[in-house]
């Protein structure tokens, strides 16, 4: 079994977006970054799968330097080595660029199972995967949360609205997007982070072909308005609220 | 323009979320055809023609099969926009009719501007502008972005489509239902919902004590519950339990689109939060910045009084 995880380093949303001098994404000064969440489940599910079935896990990201951090957390996971993109303009990029460098990368490297997030944090295009699938020419299922192998046959879980659920059977080699939930993400153990250090990340130049979308600003939302924002020390910021319970809604009995 | 609009139907049932790319459509001002692979019994209403093909034959969800029958759509209509609802349906199928005409796709707009469409980034604390290049352009649509005026009317023209041939290498076998029992989230008038800001699970007891002086039901976001800290049946949002309760307190809850909309028509919204950007803030009635940790507790105490 050979498996492929692609993933994506991501800032804490938490933080304080500024815009770059170009008004077109964030700045990346002053963000602290993280494995996308969606990708968590992702090398959760393949190092599972490679812990039941052997083989070799690949985990790879595309992006500036950084992201090799997100690399070695998965590779602390599980993952047997890595494979670094390149790419310092890499958040220029629309969907179609990013998985046409990822599957230039793929195509020679035989791949039974593929893993990515559903989408990512920050952009939540939800094309990447199913976009690499294509040029892979791999069957792909989408939003799994449940995964089981049989022989070649992968019976998983389709999410769907309304907490339904499709079950859907598929032959591999496949790609699937992982949803929150599908498993418990390990967290790396120092031992594990130790080890980690001797696997290969192996860095790759990346060229891809020209985008189709482009984004032409990025901004702040305007802000509606209206609601109220309380700030201070916490004995008289619950004083306010309950006075405004009793003021504007009709539950304090 | 012409825009090709993507119905949904599941189970022989249309569903409501295809009227969205119909008033994506009027806001735009485009000439619109609908695509459905749905049951006759249950067609959209709408003045125009309708490529259908029946369900029996095409199945449910035939990813490959799908696509195929959109194709064969195109080709008649020769949209310059395909429009998908971004859903379970909308965000699987619209990345591989890209990928089949090598088109660009812009998912979850929520609104169209000068140039180009609207679309959330960050968890919506930015917004970005995004215009395509093609000679047809896929786009998929936030949930409830879009609205009719007026109650949707009309009789569609069927052109029926095709279903010999393409043969789908992803089989759906059934479906699974959601999951029953626990708490009805939906008769409380009080709902106190834990998000991911708790921290760590002994805190959640926090949450409990809160709900329960305010008269209360607890909720939770969805990390909450996939870490397995609250039953299912207490998760708010479009993949749990859509609420309306006359007082919503979120706390630690960063206001994800997917948790909005499943209780963003409370009557009063009050929202917990370190961060005073959170998205929450957005539909919030009052914004508490502030450490669940301390004034929760704190809140609890007064109303015990
Ligand atoms: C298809 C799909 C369906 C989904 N369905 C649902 C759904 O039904 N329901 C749902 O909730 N989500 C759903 N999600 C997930 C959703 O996108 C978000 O990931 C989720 O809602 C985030 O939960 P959260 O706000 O608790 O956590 P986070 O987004 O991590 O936010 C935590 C918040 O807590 C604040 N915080 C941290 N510490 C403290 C503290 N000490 N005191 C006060 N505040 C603090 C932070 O500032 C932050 O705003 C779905 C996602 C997808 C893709």
């Amino acid at each position: 079994m050979k498996i492929l995880v692609c993933i994506k380093q991501v800032p804490d949303l938490e933080s304080r977006f500024k815009l770059n001098a170009a008004g077109t994404w964030y700045s990346e000064q002053d963000l602290a970054w993280r494995m996308n969440e969606y990708d968590e489940y992702a090398v959760e599910q393949a190092v599972q799968l490679k812990e039941a079935s052997g083989g070799e896990l690949v985990v790879l990201s595309l992006g500036p330097e950084r992201v090799r951090e997100a690399l070695k957390k998965a590779l602390a996971m599980g993952a047997d080595r890595g494979v670094h993109l390149q790419d310092d303009a890499s958040f220029a990029k629309d969907p179609s660029q990013i998985a046409a460098a990822i599957a230039a990368y793929a195509k020679d490297e035989q791949f039974d199972v593929v893993f990515t997030g559903l989408q990512s944090q920050d952009r939540g295009s939800a094309q990447v995967g199913v976009l690499l699938a294509a040029a892979l020419g791999l069957n792909a299922v989408t939003t799994i949360v449940d995964f089981s192998l049989a022989g070649s046959v992968a019976t998983v879980k389709r999410e769907l609205e309304g907490g339904v659920k499709a079950v859907v059977e598929v032959t591999l080699p496949a790609l699937f997007t992982c949803q929150l939930g599908l498993n418990t993400p390990r967290y790396p153990t120092l031992p594990n982070i130790m080890k980690a250090k001797k696997k290969e990340i192996a860095a790759l130049p990346v060229s891809v072909p020209e985008g189709r979308t482009t984004t032409l600003k990025t901004a702040y939302p305007e802000k509606k308005g209206g609601g109220l924002v309380l700030e201070g020390e916490v004995g008289a910021l619950a004083d306010q609220l309950l006075a405004l319970l009793k003021e504007k809604t009709a539950v304090l009995r | 323009m012409k825009a090709l609009l993507v119905a949904e139907s599941r189970q022989g049932e249309l569903l409501a979320a295809s009227y969205e790319p119909l008033a994506f459509a009027q806001k735009l001002g485009a000439q619109s055809a609908m695509f459905l692979v749905g049951s006759r019994q249950s067609l959209p209403q709408f003045d125009g023609p309708l490529y259908f093909a029946d369900a029996g034959a095409a199945g449910d969800y035939q990813p490959d099969l799908h696509k195929a029958l959109l194709q064969q759509a195109i080709a008649k209509e020769q949209p310059d926009l395909v429009v998908f609802c971004h859903s379970s349906y909308g965000w699987d199928l619209a990345p591989r009719l890209a990928a089949a005409l090598a088109a660009p796709q812009i998912s979850e707009v929520i609104d169209i501007v000068e140039g180009g469409y609207l679309v959330p980034a960050c968890n919506a604390k930015l917004r970005r502008t995004v215009a395509a290049k093609g000679p047809v352009t896929i786009v998929t649509l936030q949930a409830g972005a879009f609205s009719l005026s007026a109650p949707p009317a009309g009789s569609p023209q069927l052109e029926e489509l095709s279903v010999a041939g393409a043969d789908s290498g992803i089989r759906l076998t059934g479906y699974e239902a959601a999951e029953k029992g626990g708490v009805d989230l939906g008769k409380a008038e009080v709902i106190v919902s834990a998000g991911r800001g708790i921290g760590k699970p002994e805190n959640l007891a926090l949450i409990e004590a809160l709900a329960k002086a305010l008269h209360g039901e607890y909720g939770a976001s969805r990390p909450v519950v996939d870490a397995g800290w609250a039953d299912h049946s207490r998760q708010v949002g479009s993949t749990g339990q859509t609420v309306a309760p006359k007082l919503y307190v979120a706390c630690g809850i960063s206001g994800a689109i997917q948790h909005l909309a499943g209780m963003k028509k409370s009557d009063y919204i009050v929202a917990i939060n370190t961060d005073k950007e959170a998205p929450i803030g957005e539909v919030a009635d009052v914004l508490v910045v502030a450490d669940l940790k301390q004034f929760v507790p704190a809140l609890t105490a007064k109303l015990a009084k």
